[in-house]
């Protein structure tokens, strides 16, 4: 489990350690281009910002707007990125069908609000029925994670890392073409809910009543599993296992369970997150896992890898930085349409991050922890 | 020296498949020809194939073209020249890569005389010059972006022709409707990097300011993006009064219903084009879709004609429903237009087989003059535009996907 790597062991460096220099040891030439890199970065962000903020092109709520639409986009990631940190802090594995857990709930969830819909009680009823949904979507989601565990991760428990990870890209796979085979290639529309159309005026501002919900429900179910994990004996073992997992064995610790149970955790919080992203975008279709997938993977990146409170960061941040970072940055340099490159902006602050701080804003050094 | 080969070796390997070498003639049976002949045993299928977005979230698109092709082939009875038509295909996918894979498919097989797609100008930007370099002939029922038929299009689309209109004509129809009838005089475009929709909104803008109006933003977002608030925030900073966004059914839906909950754009006018044209758009828009404005092609009884009634009650007996999206009758007459000029170039032995020269078929469909289409009279140009472009302004009045019904919902409002 060790990641760290003995100095000068390394074939590919050799030449760096024949360099007499001792500045040239210390300087290469690709601290040099990592240097670069990060002023031309830093200065693109300075030089857009200024511009930007110079033009007074937009007025001080809408910046707000701006805030709002990232933490509400911010916080499903940060749900789905939880069970990416999780799975990878106890099992050191990347679960890369956690995407498609996520495609499931809401998918699922889509079933029974359509019901609900047709039927009227979804007007009626709307607390009731969008926790019945939202529920659906859970437990959907948290099936299919642990049936996923059981059916392709643990049989492959002691082979070579690469395994499971490629296990898991095929379970992707399978997953989305399972539902695309069920249920067609088109998409499914979420019926409306009538107390969640229009705004809210909290605090003077204007938010819409899905972000709102959105927002609340993410940072509540957030809370919920913190305490879950650090207050809790299960929450305990699961940290345990994550530290040491034949000393925590030895401690008496159930290591399958806890691994059941990081499964299960991060799948509801995946469904949970499904069941909010269908109440702001309402259309769900086998392919949507995917992209979201990636961008909460990234989320755990940026937060460290293995850290929960990272990982709840780490959305959050991507969330802003694709909402704020496009007119921020971009539009300050002149850049006609700058939406389209969002995902440029979350990529680069993803490699800005490994280049700054490699373990992620939140994470601990890797190699001194794990050694 | 190293770098400056490789370099060479890499040019040359990138460059490759626009490189179309002079083939020698070949000759099969009684035709002679520089592309190549497919010869169709006596009683052998005669197999065409369409390469269409039949999956997906844009799959009425594709749907809707192939049943146009279907019942094309339903009408010649299923033969022609005394083979059996055989309908082949590959999914699309709307994407450029969708398209590439699907055209690199349908060139391996060498029995397909001609091809019927594709859809998305997306596909059709890398798909048709592969299919081209196999000899294959393909004929677009729906794809619209201009620079596909420009005059500087290059020898490798050779074989692309389309019986859907130009977007010159439908950014055209979609600014005058904007500018002269709804009286708005600031518009603001989006459009999602696809050829089709960068072109259509580049029309539109440019029609647009040529009347006198204001371009306020010319946006984009990603096909696949789902959060457009940021975007049309930035949008509603410049106080359009119509926003232009002619892409598809995913994002397009996606825009329509965020468009009502972005403080400044409540009263904003929306208007999209073809791509959305469908009962899908309806449910990815939900209630925001009433209201919205579409330009598509005019299928009205005035436009198009008593034939058209027929195709239709053809369409209802065959699916048990309304066509789905506006190109099922490009798709007709495109398929029409093979068969015809098959008809003229192919050659028969005594022993019955049938001989077809590939660039022989090619320049048939491009001399096509007069053709009495479904869509109007069909005049192929020599880039290969065929359409007798009929283009009207739809209003959806009802969000009902139940009460899709092109002509009464979404409503003819113009001309």
């Amino acid at each position: 489990m060790s990641l760290k790597i003995p100095s000068g062991s390394f074939p590919l460096f050799n030449w760096e350690a024949s360099v007499q220099s001792s500045l040239m040891r210390r300087f290469t030439v690709v601290d040099l281009y990592l240097w670069a890199f990060r002023i031309v970065v830093l200065a693109v962000v300075v030089w857009g910002t200024i511009g930007t903020i110079m033009a007074r092109r937009y007025p001080g709520e809408v910046w707000i707007d701006f805030v709002v639409y990232g933490l509400s986009q911010g916080s499903i990631y940060a749900l789905i990125a939880l069970g990416y940190t999780m799975v990878y802090g106890i099992l050191r594995m990347i679960n890369f069908a956690h995407g498609e857990v996520f495609m499931s709930g809401a998918y699922t969830g889509y079933f029974v609000a359509a019901a609900f819909g047709r039927s009227g009680y979804l007007d009626r009823n709307p607390v009731v029925s969008l926790l019945v949904v939202l529920a659906v979507a859970m437990i959907t989601s948290t099936a299919i994670a642990l049936l996923l565990e059981r059916v392709a991760y643990r049989p492959l428990r002691g082979s070579p890392r690469l395994v499971p990870l490629i296990a898991a890209i095929g379970a992707s796979f399978f997953l989305q073409y399972a539902f695309r085979g069920f249920f067609g290639s088109g998409f499914q529309a979420y019926p409306e809910t009538q107390v969640l159309k229009g705004t809210w005026a909290i605090a003077g501002i204007n938010i819409l009543r899905t972000q709102a919900v959105v927002i609340v429900a993410a940072v509540l179910m957030m809370l919920g599993l913190y305490a879950f994990v650090m207050r809790t004996k299960t929450g305990t073992a699961m940290r345990a296992v994550s530290e040491d997992r034949e000393a925590a064995a030895l401690m008496g610790i159930d290591v399958d369970r806890a691994i059941v149970i990081a499964f299960a955790v991060g799948a509801s919080m995946a469904g949970a997150a499904g069941f909010l992203y269908a109440l702001v975008f309402k259309q769900v279709h086998f392919f949507m896992g995917f992209i979201p997938g990636i961008k909460a993977f990234t989320a755990a990146v940026l937060g460290g890898i293995g850290n929960i409170p990272g990982a709840m960061l780490g959305g959050l941040f991507l969330g802003l930085f694709e909402s704020v970072g496009p007119i921020l940055f971009l539009d300050g340099l002149g850049i006609v349409a700058p939406y389209q490159l969002k995902d440029v902006i979350a990529f680069t602050m993803l490699v800005m991050v490994l280049i700054f701080r490699p373990s992620g804003i939140m994470g601990e050094r890797l190699v001194v922890k794990k050694a | 020296m190293r770098i400056p080969i490789a370099l060479v070796v890499a040019l040359m390997v990138a460059g490759g498949p626009y490189f179309v070498p002079a083939a020698p003639a070949a000759t099969v049976g009684p035709v002679t020809d520089p592309v190549g002949v497919v010869k169709i045993a006596k009683g052998a299928a005669l197999t065409i194939a369409y390469w269409m977005v039949v999956a997906g979230p844009d799959a009425s698109l594709g749907i809707d073209t192939r049943r146009g092709a279907e019942i094309a082939i339903a009408d010649k009875g299923g033969k022609l020249l005394g083979h059996p038509i055989k309908l082949i295909g590959e999914d699309t996918g709307c994407n450029a890569e969708g398209g590439q894979t699907a055209a690199t498919k349908l060139a391996a097989n060498k029995a397909i005389v001609a091809a019927i797609g594709s859809n998305c100008s997306s596909e059709a930007v890398p798909g048709a010059p592969i299919l081209w370099k196999a000899g294959i002939v393909t004929v677009s029922p729906s794809n619209t972006a201009p620079k596909l038929t420009a005059p500087d299009r290059g020898p490798t689309y050779d074989g692309y022709l389309r019986t859907a209109h130009n977007d010159k004509v439908q950014g055209r129809v979609a600014a005058e409707f904007a500018y002269k009838v709804l009286k708005l005089k600031k518009a603001a475009t989006v459009h999602d990097g696809s050829p089709y929709a960068e072109g259509l909104q580049g029309v539109f803008a440019e029609v647009f300011k040529k009347l006198g109006g204001t371009i306020t933003a010319q946006e984009a977002v990603g096909p696949t993006d789902t959060d457009m608030k940021p975007m049309l925030t930035k949008i509603a900073a410049g106080k359009p009064e119509v926003i232009y966004y002619p892409i598809f059914i995913s994002a397009g839906g996606h825009i329509t219903r965020q468009a009502k909950e972005v403080s400044g754009l409540a009263n904003v006018k929306l208007m999209g084009a073809d791509g959305m044209f469908s009962p899908d758009f309806m449910k990815a828009a939900g209630e925001a879709a009433v209201g919205v404005y579409h330009t598509s092609p005019d299928l009205s009884p005035e436009a198009l004609g008593p034939a058209y009634k027929v195709f239709q009650e053809k369409h209802q007996k065959k699916y048990g429903e309304k066509p789905l999206a506006p190109f099922h009758a490009h798709s007709y007459d495109a398929a029409l237009m093979i068969f015809a000029a098959i008809e003229k170039v192919a050659k028969k032995d005594s022993a019955g087989n049938t001989y077809i020269g590939r660039k022989a078929l090619r320049d048939a469909l491009f001399a096509t003059k007069n053709f009495k289409g479904l869509t109007g009279t069909l005049t192929c140009d020599k880039y290969g535009d065929c359409a007798d472009p009929k283009i009207a302004v739809y209003q959806t009045l009802s969000a009902d996907t139940a009460k899709w019904d092109p002509g009464k919902n979404p409503k003819k409002i113009y001309p």
